[in-house]
C-alpha cells in the first residue's frame, strides 16, 4: 500500500518503520530533516524535508496516488488541515489525523475524517490497567510487535466506517 | 453587528479596533495571555484570554449569537479550525479567515469557509500589475468559485497578436469580455484584432485556464 506519513516524531517514525517493515510504500514528510533520524539505518521508504500541510509538498509526495494519508505531527490543527487537504484535495481515499483533544477528535470525526486520539487511548489503556493489575501495565511497554495496535482497537470510533 | 474576532496580532488588533469605532460589537480571542491583557488594557474587557480554536472559549466569547468570525491568527491551520469548530457548534453564518498561502483559498472555500482573505495574493497583484508577466491575472471569482475573470496581457511574442478574435479557438466555456488598450475599453467583437500591448479580460473556469494562458501568451 502506498501510505504518506506526516510528522516523523515519536509516532511517526515507530508507525513508518513498522509498515515499511510490512512491505507498504511508505513516504514520510518532516518540517525538520533531524527528525529522520528517528529512523533507523534498515528503513528503505522515502523522506520528503517540508510542511505537510502545504499543497506543493504534498503533490511532490504524489498525494493523489496513496491510499493513505496520517497526519501525526504534534499539532492538532495542523494534522486537521493536512488531512482535509489529502481527502478534498488529492481524493485520498482513507486519512487518519491524530488529534490529541478529544472533544475536536470528536467533531471532525462527525466530518468524516478518520481520527485518532492519544489522550482517549492513554485514558483507556490506564483504565484497563487499574482493573487488571501490573500484567496490563507491562504489556503496554513490552516489545510491541506481539500486540502491535492493542490500545488502538477501539479505533476508529462508531460512525467514522463507511463514510 | 456582532462580531468575534481571532488571533490578536496586528492584524486582530487593528481589525477589533476599526470594527468597535465604527460602532459594532465585538470580542476578540487571544491565545497568549500578555498579548490579551495588553489589548484589554488598551480596548477594555472584550478579550478572552484563550485558545480561539477551542469551542467552549468560542462559546465564551458569545459564538452562538455571532453573526461575523473572522479567523486572523498568521497560522492558516488555526484560522481553518476556529472557523470550522464557529460553523460546526455554533453555525455562525458568516465565516471569514486569513490564508497566508494563497493555494490554501481553494480548499478553505471547499471546506464552507464563506470568505478567505489572502494579503500574499493582494499583495502579489499589486507586484504583477506593476511588472509584465508571462501568466493570468485572477481578478475575481463568480458562480462561488466556478468561473473566474482573468486577465492576459498580450506582448508582441504572444502568439494571438494580429489575429481577429472569432480566429481564436478559445476553449470551452470562455469567452472574451472585453480588451484594454492604452486607457480605452474596446469592444470584443469578432472582426475585433489583437495587438501587443492589449489586456484581455476574460471569462473561464480555472479547469480551462491554462489552456487559455497557452493561447494567449504562448509557453
Amino acid at each position: 500500500m502506498r501510505i504518506i506519513i506526516i510528522g516523523c516524531g515519536r509516532v511517526g517514525a515507530e508507525t513508518a518503520v513498522r509498515l515499511d517493515a510490512r512491505g507498504d510504500h511508505v513516504t514520510v514528510i518532516d518540517i525538520d530533516p533531524r527528525a529522520f533520524e528517528r529512523l533507523p539505518s534498515g528503513y528503505s521508504g522515502i523522506t520528503i524535508r517540508g510542511n505537510g500541510s502545504d499543497e506543493d509538498v504534498l503533490r511532490s509526495a504524489e498525494a493523489e496516488m496513496a491510499e493513505i494519508v496520517m497526519a501525526l505531527t504534534e499539532g492538532d490543527n495542523r494534522n486537521v488541515m493536512s488531512a482535509q487537504l489529502a481527502k478534498h484535495v488529492f481524493g485520498v481515499p482513507r486519512v487518519i489525523a491524530k488529534i490529541n483533544d478529544p472533544l475536536r477528535a470528536e467533531a471532525y470525526r462527525t466530518l468524516g475524517l478518520e481520527t485518532i486520539c492519544r489522550t482517549s487511548i492513554l485514558a483507556e489503556a490506564l483504565v484497563v490497567a487499574a482493573a487488571d493489575g501490573a500484567a496490563a501495565t507491562n504489556g503496554m511497554v513490552e516489545e510491541p510487535t506481539a500486540q502491535p495496535m492493542r490500545a488502538h482497537q477501539t479505533e476508529p470510533a462508531p460512525g467514522a466506517e463507511g463514510r | 453587528m456582532y462580531v468575534v474576532v481571532i488571533g490578536g496580532g496586528n492584524v486582530g488588533y487593528y481589525l477589533t479596533k476599526e470594527l468597535l469605532t465604527a460602532g459594532h460589537e465585538v470580542v476578540m480571542i487571544e491565545k497568549n495571555g500578555s498579548r490579551a491583557r495588553q489589548i484589554a488594557d488598551e480596548l477594555g474587557s472584550i478579550v478572552v484570554p484563550n485558545d480561539g480554536c477551542e469551542g467552549r472559549y468560542q462559546e465564551q466569547a458569545g459564538m452562538a449569537r455571532a453573526d461575523v468570525v473572522a479567523a486572523v491568527t498568521g497560522d492558516d491551520e488555526d484560522n481553518l479550525v476556529a472557523c470550522q469548530v464557529a460553523k460546526m457548534h455554533f453555525n455562525v453564518p458568516r465565516a471569514i479567515a486569513r490564508v497566508n498561502n494563497p493555494k490554501n483559498e481553494h480548499l478553505f472555500r471547499q471546506l464552507a469557509i464563506d470568505d478567505t482573505v489572502s494579503p500574499t495574493r493582494a499583495i502579489l497583484g499589486v507586484i504583477e500589475h506593476e511588472i509584465p508577466i508571462h501568466d493570468l491575472l485572477h481578478l475575481a471569482e463568480l458562480e462561488g468559485g466556478d468561473l473566474e475573470i482573468v486577465e492576459a496581457q498580450l506582448t508582441a511574442e504572444s502568439p494571438v497578436v494580429g489575429r481577429e478574435l472569432r480566429d481564436l479557438p478559445l476553449p470551452e466555456g470562455t469567452s472574451v469580455a472585453v480588451i484594454l488598450r492604452g486607457s480605452r475599453a474596446v469592444p470584443a467583437r469578432p472582426e475585433t484584432r489583437l495587438t501587443d500591448g492589449d489586456r484581455l479580460l476574460a471569462i473561464t473556469s480555472s479547469e480551462r485556464e491554462p489552456e487559455l494562458r497557452r493561447l494567449l501568451i504562448g509557453d
